[in-house]
């Protein structure tokens, strides 16, 4: 029997709310899913668009972006940036065939560890619905030629 | 690529007790990391921050001659600090580190050891990737300004501000009420030793108020704040309060000659049992003494055409000037301490208590202003009938550990309700009733107080009061109110008529305390108390440097607990401002000046102002001074001519691409 | 004696070999330095002539147009045997061009739509996706462009022929734009404007005029000739040296420029943007973003040529 899939979640969290609020989850013991992999960065402001993309090619199947709210961004609005980044980001990714359950901004304050817990939790539910990224699909799909050409 | 010549890598796994390597088997992290390129030695370690485990770091940069350093343990936010030190002290340059989250992001929320040792695995490996393309930094100094700005005048923010200023600092006390004082001037006794309220409180206010060294702003609220640790700039809003400060003699002869003969304004300072006048001072021993006109209700302000008979009375003096305008003061602060206090939790909000609904159903707060002497009935404990009570229910966490209001213990109500009940029985001889779920007194003298109240023949009902009803069963209830309760000793529902009602209401969050969280850019526990930047070993500090919190805006609190917290708030502004400068981390953008075009994405973005349009070079430029680091602008370049020191491209494609990398 | 050099074309439309013969008299002075061995688009030669040729036979040879099919890659790796330096020839070559957008869909239903027909026996394969010439053989210089100007192919066919790389700006196109100076420092985007609905103003910043212009993202060497012509960059340049992909890099840009706060408002924007793949990977899909892990390149060395490297 082959293994159950397990997604792969790459996420990019800011250093103040995000990343705050899943060291609140583990400080107070709350289990979720292993599937996700946190990138610190100071601001959701920082995620660069390349990053995204660049973590789908290299076979995540899921990336979450985990920024402070509106209104709460430790640097003002960066969060707004990372908003107006991300709904272009979203409707590109659709057309590369990369599914908008694959692709989250979620706003999660440094006192929101649940919400770290269910956010997780929800992605990786909704990846296992999906199944994994299709070869072919979106911007990885060279690698199939390639092996192919070769 | 990560193996470059030359590059070794020393990895060091925490076992953090069994914190992390009763979930993650540490021993497999460190054999998978040993086998990664660059890395020359791995290993795991029971405390990695320990002296010892500080040490191997140190003596295997020595040994093994590495040149970069990861460890995995616990949050950056906890120990990045400790290993950058002893990766320098080690030899290296300090940002030669990185750090992995395996225990608050890993061990304590994954149950599956193998899936929590893949994470860490997955990890560890993404770091080591990561540090190969640190580069050598230099953390910046940045001076600090001596001043502080304290921002409430409750007894937090008075200790805070005299503690401050007794050291020979500067201190703005910003206060919104036209007094300082706070919750604590309106207390006539404080538990447990009953000692006055006044007598302890009113001595600080008036050394505040004659300090060379304290500004005291009151009437005043912070509107702007910008600017980093040591070199903050505020802007303070002063209402006018209509008198000036620098004129009266605080001799209140305006008062008196108000038009208003009687005093028609609910009075906020005695919860409105009492009136008060347009012009008007909250308490007589307010600070500063120097009334303040209500613009709502003086007529004078409305049509123009009152006699105003508060200027004919001030005279020569003219401090009473009815066209002042608010003025807003700048100020150059290096620390700011939050002292913002709590409010009342609104008793209507559980509406089976009647509380606004029966006349005899009082709050905690209400009772307080009764029992004291310069209070609406100059401290006689009545009913708003002129009665006294007979019998008095004191009902415990209203408001408090409750799932439909606030589910958090207020921690003073048991206190001050057996306070209450003594004062309250020593005044009129009344029987007391306290409904209480747990009595909780753990502080000094807490417990002895409630065994005194004991022997003292107050009653303790154990039990969550159900109602509070006017609808008497019997004539022994008739025109009383009655409250039901489930006596949960005696395993009985019972009646207990009373004449009197005090709800012991919890402590919320100021109801602005969003708006002020976000004008100081710090954070709030879910509930909405400033949140501290750790629960045991930072508790005064924020997320945000030269931010530090006092009182009960942090959680409720007692008075002793507050004071200590305002003077250890105080000490670490002080140590901030003595130790001259502090250093901070290099997470600035830089331009890549060669690389530039000149196509100003950019400059608007960013939220500091610190990036400009260099005209003579037709590039852009970014002031190290003002950058905070956030890196907006670095994802945004379109030509990848901006980077971030700490937070490189490269770096983080590295970090990313080395998670989802699998063998 | 003269140096030997090709001329090949693989998926394209044309238009680089258009723009060689667009030197003008100069391609007389190119002509008359080289001995041109293979041009098949201008002279008569076939794939067994460059079959006979010795290794080594052709000192430069030029490739423009991306690899779609089975006989494009066949041309490439033979012509790879036969040159000591191959250029890719333009933006197709060097990026993937315009051919590489196939590669949001598949090649079954590129054949389905257009030609209601599957793969035919006997004929060149068409892969899945489309690929930049150095994804199937390793590539010393590249000169980009949709198609290269006249001026950076005689620069760099100068340079190739002094046994020099050719040089290239890394700057963006802004850099070298003569509007550059009309765009205001603190430009942020109410709106969003297409171009056929759109008169620009001749003289202004066209993204300042709220059309999405992809020059603060492409790299200068142009002389900002769409702009010239009153019209934006779309990109066909490619990056600069440090970005891995121009899409994602000039999506982050505009997106930032754009006033909107609001979820609703930020997408109402958008609306004016329908292609967001067509705008911001016109030319450059399958690079930088679609690169396989280097495991799946092993075997296959790349020579990181100047200026657009892969950053693998």
């Amino acid at each position: 029997m082959p293994d159950a899939f397990e997604p792969k979640i790459v996420a990019f969290f800011c250093n103040w709310c995000t990343y705050l609020g899943a060291d609140l989850a583990g400080a107070s013991r709350l289990k979720y899913a292993p599937n996700a992999r946190v990138v610190r960065v100071m601001c959701s402001g920082r995620v660069d668009p390349q990053f995204v993309l660049n973590a789908f090619a290299r076979g995540a199947d899921g990336v979450l972006i985990g920024g402070c709210h509106p209104g709460d961004c430790h640097y003002q609005e960066g969060n707004y940036k990372a908003l107006r980044r991300f709904r272009l980001l979203q409707r590109l990714a659709e057309q590369m065939g990369i599914e908008p359950e694959r692709l989250r901004l979620e706003w999660i304050s440094a006192a929101e560890g649940d919400r770290v817990r269910t956010v997780i939790n929800d992605m990786v539910e909704k990846l296992k619905a999906l199944g994994p990224r299709r070869v072919g699909q979106g911007p990885d799909r060279p690698v199939k030629d390639l092996a192919e050409v070769s | 690529m990560s193996e470059r010549d030359g590059l070794r890598i020393g990895v060091y796994v925490c076992h953090c007790g069994t914190n992390i390597a009763g979930t993650v088997d540490v021993r497999a992290v460190a054999e998978s990391a040993a086998a990664l390129p660059g890395v020359a030695v791995s290993r795991d370690y029971k405390y990695m921050c320990s002296d010892p485990g500080q040490d191997l770091i140190r003596q295997d940069i020595q040994k093994f001659g590495l040149n970069r350093i990861v460890v995995a343990a616990c949050s950056p936010h906890l120990h990045e600090h400790t290993f950058r030190t002893a990766t320098r002290t080690g030899g290296l340059n300090e940002f030669y580190f990185q750090m992995v989250n395996i225990r608050e992001q890993d061990s304590w929320v994954h149950e599956h050891k193998g899936a929590a040792t893949r994470k860490a695995i997955d990890l560890v490996r993404a770091a080591a990737r990561r540090v190969a393309r640190h580069r050598a930094l230099e953390k910046s100094r940045t001076p600090i300004h001596p001043a502080v700005l304290v921002v409430g005048g409750g007894i937090a923010g008075i200790h805070a501000a005299l503690t401050l200023a007794n050291a020979g600092k500067h201190v703005y006390l910003v206060e919104r009420e036209p007094s300082i004082g706070g919750h604590m001037a309106k207390f006539d006794k404080t538990f447990p030793t009953l000692d006055c309220a006044a007598c302890i409180l009113t001595p600080k206010m008036s050394a505040v108020k004659n300090h060379p060294n304290i500004t005291l702003w009151t009437y005043s609220e912070v509107t702007a704040v910008e600017g980093y640790i040591g070199n903050y700039k505020a802007t303070i809003a002063r209402r006018p309060r209509y008198i000036d400060e620098d004129l009266c003699a605080g001799c209140l002869e305006c008062i008196d000659a108000c038009v208003f003969r009687q005093a028609k304004v609910p009075d906020e300072f005695n919860e409105d049992l009492s009136r008060r006048k347009p012009i008007y001072v909250p308490f007589p021993q307010a600070v500063p003494l120097v009334p303040v006109i209500d613009p709502e209700a003086c007529i004078e302000f409305h049509s123009h055409k009152c006699k105003k008979t508060c200027v004919t009375a001030c005279g020569e003096r003219h401090a009473v000037n009815l066209r002042a305008e608010e003025k807003l003061e700048r100020i150059d602060i290096g620390s700011i301490v939050l002292a913002t206090g709590f409010r009342a939790y609104d008793a209507r909000r559980s509406a089976n208590y009647g509380y606004g609904v029966y006349p005899n159903v009082y709050t905690a707060l209400e009772v307080e202003r009764l029992i004291n002497a310069s209070g609406p009935t100059a401290g006689e404990v009545v009913l708003r009938d002129g009665r006294t009570p007979q019998t008095v229910g004191i009902v415990h966490c209203v408001g408090s550990r409750d799932e439909n209001t606030n589910r958090w213990c207020s921690r003073v109500c048991c206190m001050y309700s057996l306070k209450l009940a003594h004062l309250v029985k020593e005044r009129t001889g009344a029987e007391v009733f306290n409904f209480y779920i747990d009595m909780r007194t753990p502080g000094k003298g807490f417990e002895e107080f409630y065994q005194k109240l004991l022997s003292e023949r107050v009653h303790f009902v154990r039990g969550r009061v159900a109602e509070v009803t006017d609808w008497a069963l019997d004539s022994s209830e008739e025109g009383r109110l009655v409250i039901r309760v489930e006596d949960t000793l005696a395993g009985l529902f019972r009646r207990i008529p009373v004449d009197m009602v005090i709800l012991s209401t919890g402590l919320e969050p100021q109801p602005d305390a969003g708006d002020v969280r976000r004008l100081f850019n710090i954070s709030s526990s879910p509930e909405g108390f400033f949140l501290e930047r750790h629960p045991k070993l930072a508790p005064v500090n924020t997320f945000t440097e030269g931010v530090l919190l006092a009182g009960c805006c942090q959680g409720p609190k007692d008075i002793p607990d507050t004071v200590a917290q305002a003077g250890a708030a105080a000490a670490e502004a002080l140590a901030l401002i003595d130790a001259g400068s502090v250093e901070t981390d290099p997470n600035t953008a830089y331009v890549m000046e060669e690389a530039c075009s000149g196509c100003k994405t950019c400059v608007p973005l960013c939220p500091y102002h610190a990036i400009s349009f260099a005209q003579a070079a037709r590039k852009a430029e970014i002031n190290q001074a003002l950058c905070k680091g956030c890196g907006t602008c670095v994802a945004a370049c379109p030509s990848s001519s901006i980077g971030q020191n700490l937070f490189e491209d490269d770096e983080i494609f590295e970090e990313s691409e080395g998670l989802l990398a699998y063998a | 004696m003269k140096p030997k050099v090709a001329f090949y074309w693989c998926a394209s439309c044309g238009g680089c070999e258009e723009a060689v013969v667009d030197l003008d008299e100069d391609i007389l002075k190119v002509v008359a330095a080289v001995d041109i061995v293979f041009w098949p688009v201008a002279l008569d030669f076939k794939e067994k002539d460059v079959g006979a040729m010795p290794q080594g036979g052709i000192d430069i040879c030029f490739i423009n147009g991306a690899v779609r099919t089975t006989e494009q890659q066949r041309m490439a790796l033979l012509l790879r045997a036969k040159a000591k330096v191959v250029v890719a020839f333009g933006a197709c070559a060097q990026l993937g061009g315009i051919p590489a957008l196939a590669n949001l869909t598949t090649a079954a239903e590129i054949l389905q739509e257009v030609n209601h027909t599957e793969q035919a026996e006997g004929l060149p394969r068409l892969f899945d996706s489309v690929f930049p010439l150095d994804r199937i053989i390793p590539v010393e210089y590249y000169i980009p462009g949709c198609p290269p100007t006249p001026r950076i192919i005689l620069a760099a066919i100068e340079a190739l022929l002094a046994g020099q790389a050719p040089s290239l700006s890394d700057h963006a196109l802004c850099d070298e734009c003569p509007r550059k100076d009309t765009r205001p420092p603190d430009l942020l985007l109410p709106q969003l404007h297409r171009i056929p609905h759109y008169a620009l103003d001749p003289e202004t910043c066209i993204l300042a005029q709220g059309v999405p212009c992809l020059g603060p993202a492409t790299r200068a060497g142009c002389e900002a000739r769409c702009i010239g012509g009153n019209m934006p960059c779309t990109g066909c340049f490619g990056p600069t040296s440090r970005v891995r992909d121009f899409g994602a890099k000039a999506l982050s840009a505009l997106a930032s420029v754009v006033a909107a706060t609001e979820e609703k408002e930020i997408d109402t924007v958008f609306e004016n943007l329908p292609d967001p793949a067509g705008t911001f990977y016109r030319y450059s899909l399958p690079v930088g973003r679609g690169l396989p892990p280097a495991a799946a390149r092993r075997g296959r060395p790349t020579t990181t040529g100047e200026p657009y490297g892969n950053h693998t």
